[in-house]
């Protein structure tokens, strides 16, 4: 390739001039950009409102691009389907035949707690969906998880509420602009969602690792009671998250708990369910104010 | 008038690029357009789980600088890098701090090494995708963020990969960038 001449200015003023303050300005963005991301590694919503922003003005695009995916996705499953059809047919007749006794179990055990509900005097609370949206983007290049949905606070979206699909949860809302949000991912590092064990509520927290699995951490050490298959769902502390929204499949054991696939893979999602806060921070009794 | 030059155009082939020159819209606007369409990345149908797509916007704007030495100006790292912290998910700045730097680098690489080939283009994008990701995780991970090293391996192996294929990509725009398309009167 040749040698540029952009350099090479002459004896112009003008191209002396324009060589040089292109180069303050270089420098002057490279100081911006360190004035920017301090300011934000401090005040994480700063540019929220900016990003709100620009999340509205892409979203037509967006979700237009959106109703596109799962048709796309849908042909590469439909080509793999035909290299493990005979696998995945045995594999799906034994399931099947186990999840017909379950599934009769599962009734069982549903009456008896709509009965037991009823002695007790309970309501069957089942939340209404502040919204319904579709995933219209991830952050797929950047190493933190965060998708932008559908759905902003014209739609009643607020910030903290949970957002869920058919298959489990999804995530929490962290920015809301007019028409689109940003969802924190349950895979990100930053998101901790309180957990328990399906089948008998052991307790533990499960930690976004930031490639799709998630890291189950146990509350009690000892013995690590985990099975490759445990399922996990949401337990509820700290208020956030409904308990008993499914989130993950134990994968693969480590000393003090386990790593585990999410359920609800956001690119095999479309829709997703904004749920309302599970117990509001409202309902939280005042601080006591001391008295003079 | 458009009419009687397209029709004058459609008769005699041979004229089509004699007394033409590019639209200068087009041949100045297609390298930001191209690079902010790359940025948009994340707004396209596919939700990864995993970081794994290249950071379209960083590879599209190292082809055209390595492409067309001058084109973008030095300062194009502020603007487009603004855009691309706008939909990246990276803390706000990431992207306006690398990128200008990254303008810096290629400029002081262009004065060092003038005649350069193929291989070594590559080499100079490679070190600087690498950095720009290895850098991009410090700063998200300043942000709140956790995310171990290994999980931008695969992502930093396809974007040098892919770094060939985005140079000619952006090659077939600068062709098209230059068509004549309007007549001088």
């Amino acid at each position: 390739m040749a040698p540029p001449v952009t350099r090479r200015t002459g004896f112009s003023r003008r191209a002396q001039y324009t060589t040089f303050f292109g180069y303050v300005a270089g420098i002057a963005g490279a100081i911006v950009g360190v004035f920017f991301l301090f300011v934000s590694i401090y005040d994480h919503n700063a540019f929220a409102g900016l990003r709100g922003v620009a999340g509205d003005a892409v979203r037509p695009a967006a979700a237009t691009a959106a109703s596109g995916r799962s048709g796309g996705q849908s042909l590469i499953a439909t080509i793999e389907g035909y290299f493990f059809a005979a696998t995945k047919n045995a594999e799906l007749t034994r399931e099947a035949q186990v999840t017909r006794v379950k599934l009769v179990e599962a009734r069982a055990l549903a009456e008896e707690n709509l009965r037991l509900k009823a002695v007790l005097g309970l309501m069957q609370e089942d939340p209404n969906p502040v919204a319904a949206a579709r995933i219209v983007g991830s952050t797929s290049a950047s190493t933190r998880r965060f998708a932008t949905i559908s759905a902003g606070s014209a739609q009643g979206v607020a910030i903290g509420m949970p957002v869920r699909s058919p298959m489990g949860l999804v995530g929490r809302v962290l920015e809301v602009g007019r028409n689109s949000s940003r969802v924190l991912l349950v895979t990100d590092t930053e998101s901790v969602v309180p957990v328990r064990r399906a089948s008998d509520g052991v307790p533990g927290f499960a930690n976004g690792r930031g490639d799709g699995t998630l890291q189950i951490r146990l509350i009690s050490l000892g013995i690590n009671p985990l099975k490759k298959g445990d399922t996990f769902v949401t337990s509820g502390s700290g208020g956030l998250y409904r308990p008993g929204t499914a989130i993950a499949v134990v994968s693969e054991l480590t000393r003090d708990g386990a790593i585990a696939r999410v359920l609800s893979d956001p690119g095999a999602t479309e829709f997703v369910v904004v749920e309302p806060l599970w117990n509001p921070a409202r309902e939280l009794p005042a601080p006591a104010v001391p008295q003079p | 008038m458009i009419a009687p030059h397209l029709q004058r155009q459609l008769t005699d082939p041979f004229r089509k690029t004699i007394n033409r020159e590019p639209l200068p819209l087009v041949a100045i606007g297609v390298p930001w357009l191209t690079v902010m369409l790359g940025t948009l990345s994340p707004t396209w149908p596919i939700i990864a789980s995993a970081p794994v797509l290249p950071p379209l916007g960083f590879l599209f704007m190292l082809a055209w600088r390595q492409q067309r030495p001058g084109l973008l100006p030095v300062w194009a790292g502020l603007p487009l890098g603004l855009f691309d912290d706008l939909y990246s998910g990276q803390p706000f700045g990431s992207a306006v701090l690398l990128w200008s730097l990254a303008m810096l680098a290629l400029d002081a690489v262009e004065v060092r090494f003038p005649w350069r080939n193929f291989v070594i283009n590559w080499l100079e994008a490679a070190i600087l995708i690498m950095a720009y990701l290895l850098f991009g995780l410090l700063f998200a991970n300043a942000g709140g963020g956790s995310t171990p090293l290994r999980v931008i391996g695969p992502q930093a192996v396809i974007s040098v990969l892919l770094y060939p294929l985005c140079g000619r990509l952006m090659a077939l725009f600068d062709r098209f960038r230059l068509i004549p398309f309007r007549a001088i009167d």
